[in-house]
């Protein structure tokens, strides 16, 4: 081969838009379940998918509730332990409902739950906004490799993956489709 | 990004992420823990060596509030003898490992120098350079004025913006002709000829000698402070005939648009360049000017040390 | 008797190769090449020029050794080509006295690369208020013919007209720094679009040319001899054109860094670019490129300011003003009046030896390559190139706007008084 061409990384979906739908409402109803109702429930995403993610399950829980949910963004950039392993990065946008969220439950929402890092630097920022009476943790994707103590308590798909692969999750409001893929690494 | 020279020095997007991100560190300072831990282990240097509590303080709080260590070294009378205490003074600073300098000096082109010089390996950032620039004042001034005139996003395009005073003398004038000119905004400077630099005819800014034309045509005016001093060397006659020229009085005031605001870098001279009623009316917006400087000093330092330097680099 | 020396091969001014033949310090006979008889020196594809003559140099001695003195800057000066140097009067304590001004010229004589002529204040301390001893320095040991306040203008104009007058007793000139005081208050670049961005306060052309202006007319109104140093503006050149054209007795020098550099450097805010007259601009230099090409401008001299390291590894606004010029003025030459067409060899000769030596009075310097002429001269190769080096230079500074740049000509031989100072690009002893 001397075309200079790469060889197409595999790719498989794991989760198209239908599996994508049951799941998130799924997560919801486990988050109004573990709860008993929505009530002091404040949904915060982590940019960039994760605050879509969170709009979707705040509209799945408003069926099943009968009330609207609270929902925010929370940045993690600023708290991050790798930033001097890459030039500074762009902030993402930080909403807090305007109530704060001492003594409110947080639900951090993530797209994929991977090392565990990000959701202690989202530990961390919480920290510094306020003193929720708890916080749980949802995300789409499990996919292992937890470098620090951390579990998800709402999960949408388990998924057993190689280091080397990478799992992408890619929604409408951002990447005009909704699915989950694995790709690269040796199958 | 490595250092902050001049507003000159930004293209469109990264005077955009400068205020975006300014924007986002702005909500800091609303919340009880007003502190991030984002430059833990970098040490800022505040190198003054010129006096200006404000510019300073707002600096440290900056820097402070993104948890770095602050130095603040207020180095003197250099400008008189041979200028050796710049370059004595940075290789100091280099010795303590100074991952920043902010620096203020009565030289222009003196942070020039120190960046380039080889004298330190850090960041530098420019607090104000002799009659050169300001370029985070200039990003302070642009910061809110796309809070009051924009929707607080995106750039400037379109907006009229008056710079009023000495415009010769002025880093503030300068870095915001710059600047704004890069966000799209249109520049009027409005002075006496003698308080306008030679060749300010081909500067990106349209040139005017009356104030009473200009106002009614503006979404902002930015009064510069005219320092008294420079009736001695004969840049304009007095104090009175001045004022009543180019100073900002209520009358003038009401020359302008109904939404447009009046900016001043501090620190004021009531009476000369701005009446006491309006520099204390709704539309001054001196106070939120100093807030917004905090918030445009983290992003900067934020932007410079947040992520990967060279030294770093050198340690992988 | 003394032998002869048979420069071989060489072409004066670019012309047909000859044998130069120098016997007692005088050329004793020009013949065809290959027919001179003595010691020979290989000088094929080399141009043979009178020795330089700078009318314009900074050797700091006494008071700044630490910059200069007049042995490294005599050094300096004959690596470069020159035979004869004029010492500026601004050392401390000022060559205002027939002391100062002698002991120079005994120090220059003892050191022997090139005749050091010092040029003597034209006021008491370059303070403007007084007349300094212009006789006694004239006819001291040092024969001092060139009077001048350079660093410094002399801005008084009943001041200026009596000095004029003055020296017309010993067909002395006056050599004005041209600079307005008021108008150059704390100046640190040439004022235009880019000083007003910079932030650098303007050095206007103005300030140049109102002195330039008023002393040719106080030149012609006084009958005397008026030189204008280091000319750097188009407005300059159109003044002095008129003057010369009227028969005033006006002469002027340009230096290299003004036909080459222009203001745009400052830009950096490098003080090695700090120079007073500063830089200016293209549209100058090329006015000021034509003036020496016609000869309204009729001298190059070098301005060689040199200036310790800290002063100038430092902010703009504290750095001293000058620039080295004595090893690189040939070179500047070759590439701003050869390379451009604008001079020819004998022209670049006329500019760089015999005029400045007939303006400040340089006795046994400028009378070209003749028989019977004192053996000052100076062997080049025109298709050398080499790399500036400041370190390697024999000033004792480093000031050198042209580090790291190629630059052509090179000067390979230079004899005094038919001795040999520079050989093969170093000094001969």
């Amino acid at each position: 081969m001397d075309s200079g061409m790469t060889v197409p990384a595999e790719r498989s979906v794991v989760l198209d838009a239908g599996d994508m739908g049951r799941a998130i409402r799924r997560i919801a109803h486990e988050i109004v379940e573990r709860n008993k109702g929505a009530a002091d429930l404040i949904l915060l995403g982590i940019p960039t998918r994760g605050v879509f993610l969170a709009q979707r399950i705040a509209s799945a829980i408003t069926p099943i509730d009968g009330e609207a949910v609270e929902v925010g963004a929370l940045d993690i950039t600023l708290y991050r332990d790798d930033l001097r392993l890459r030039p500074a990065r762009a902030l993402e946008p930080t909403a807090i409902p305007a109530g704060g969220i001492d003594n409110k439950v947080v639900v951090l929402i993530d797209d994929v739950l991977f090392s565990g890092r990000t959701v202690r630097s989202a530990l961390d920022a919480l920290n510094d906004i306020g003193r929720p009476r708890a916080v749980q943790l949802a995300a789409l994707v499990d996919r292992g490799h937890r470098e620090l103590p951390i579990r998800a308590d709402f999960v949408g798909k388990n998924l057993p993956t190689a280091l080397a692969e990478q799992v992408r999750v890619r929604l409408v409001e951002f990447d005009e489709i909704d699915e989950v893929t694995i790709e690269g690494g040796a199958r | 990004m490595r250092h902050l020279l001049s507003a000159g020095d930004l293209d469109l997007d990264e005077a955009c992420l400068i205020l975006d991100t300014a924007a986002q560190l702005a909500s800091v300072s609303d919340r009880s823990v007003k502190k991030l831990p984002t430059l833990r282990g970098r040490t800022v240097v505040n190198l003054f060596f010129e006096d200006s509590t404000r510019t300073r303080i707002s600096f440290e709080i900056a820097a402070k509030r993104l948890s770095a260590d602050v130095i603040n070294f207020a180095a003197r009378g250099s400008s008189v003898s041979k200028g050796e205490s710049l370059k004595d003074t940075a290789l100091t600073l280099e010795a303590m490992g100074a991952d920043a300098v902010v620096i203020r000096h009565g030289s222009s082109g003196a942070p020039h120098r120190l960046a380039t010089a080889g004298w330190i390996q850090g960041s530098v950032v420019n607090a104000g350079d002799g009659t050169h620039e300001h370029p985070t004042q200039a990003l302070l001034d642009a910061f809110t004025l796309r809070h009051h005139l924009r929707d607080g996003t995106g750039d400037l395009a379109g907006l009229q913006v008056a710079i009023v005073g000495d415009i010769l003398h002025s880093r503030v004038a300068r870095s915001n002709v710059l600047l704004l000119r890069t966000l799209g905004a249109e520049v009027t400077v409005v002075a006496p000829p003698t308080l306008l630099p030679f060749g300010v005819a081909d500067w990106p800014c349209v040139v005017s000698y009356n104030l009473d034309e200009v106002l009614p045509n503006v979404d902002a005016v930015m009064m510069l402070r005219v320092q008294t001093e420079r009736m001695q060397a004969a840049y304009f006659p007095s104090e009175n005939e001045y004022s009543r020229r180019y100073g900002l009085d209520v009358r003038r005031m009401g020359l302008l648009p109904p939404h447009a605001i009046v900016l001043h870098p501090g620190p004021m001279i009531r009476g000369m360049e701005i009446s006491a009623d309006v520099a204390d009316s709704p539309r001054a917006v001196m106070a939120e000017q100093v807030a917004n400087g905090v918030s445009i000093r983290m992003a900067v330092l934020y932007l410079l040390l947040g992520g990967m330097t060279d030294d770093d680099r050198k340690e992988l | 008797m003394t032998l002869s020396t048979v420069i071989r091969g060489v072409r004066p001014y670019n012309e047909e190769p000859v044998d130069v033949v120098v016997k007692g310090g005088v050329i004793a006979e020009v013949v065809k090449a290959g027919s001179g008889a003595g010691r020979v020196v290989d000088a094929s594809g080399l141009i043979a020029l009178p020795g330089f003559v700078d009318l314009h140099t900074h050797l700091r001695e006494p008071g700044r050794e630490d910059a200069e003195t007049i042995e490294t800057g005599s050094q300096a000066a004959a690596l470069g080509g020159f035979t004869a140097v004029f010492a500026m009067a601004n050392t401390s304590p000022v060559a205002d006295t027939a002391g100062v001004v002698e002991q120079v010229w005994h120090l220059g004589q003892q050191t022997g690369l090139v005749d050091v002529f010092p040029v003597g204040a034209v006021t008491v301390g370059l303070e403007g208020a007084h007349l300094a001893e212009l006789g006694a320095m004239a006819t001291s040991v040092a024969q001092v013919r060139m009077f001048s306040d350079d660093g410094k203008c002399v801005h008084d104009a009943a001041i200026m007209r009596r000095a004029l007058e003055y020296v017309k007793a010993f067909d002395g000139v006056i050599a004005q720094h041209a600079q307005e005081p008021r108008l150059t208050v704390d100046a640190q670049m040439n004022e235009g679009l880019l000083s007003g961005q910079l932030g650098l306060a303007g050095w206007p052309s103005v300030a140049e040319e109102s002195i330039v202006a008023r002393d040719v007319l106080l030149a012609e109104h006084v009958d005397s001899r008026l030189h204008v140093c280091h000319v750097s503006t188009a407005g300059s050149v159109d003044i002095i054109r008129w003057a010369k054209s009227k028969g005033i007795k006006v002469t002027a020098e340009v230096t290299p860094h003004h036909l080459l550099l222009t203001e745009d450097l400052v830009a950096s805010y490098d003080p090695v670019y700090k120079v007073n007259p500063p830089l200016r601009t293209g549209a100058d230099i090329a006015a000021l490129r034509a003036a020496l090409a016609d000869g309204t401008i009729d001298a190059l001299a070098t301005d060689h300011a040199p200036h310790p390291h800290e002063d100038k590894d430092c902010e703009w606004a504290a750095a001293a003003f000058g620039m080295l010029g004595l090893q690189t003025a040939f070179s500047i030459a070759v590439l701003t009046m050869i390379e451009s067409g604008l001079l020819d060899w004998r022209a670049l000769a006329d500019r760089m030896s015999v005029r400045p030596a007939r303006i400040g009075h340089a006795i046994g310097h400028g009378q070209g390559l003749v028989v019977g002429a004192p053996a000052n001269i100076c062997l080049v190769d025109p298709d050398a190139f080499w790399v500036a080096e400041p370190s390697s230079f024999a000033s004792k500074s480093r000031n050198s706007p042209y580090a790291g740049m190629t630059l052509p000509g090179r000067v390979v031989h230079v004899y005094k008084a038919g001795k040999a100072t520079v050989v093969d690009g170093g000094l001969a002893c």
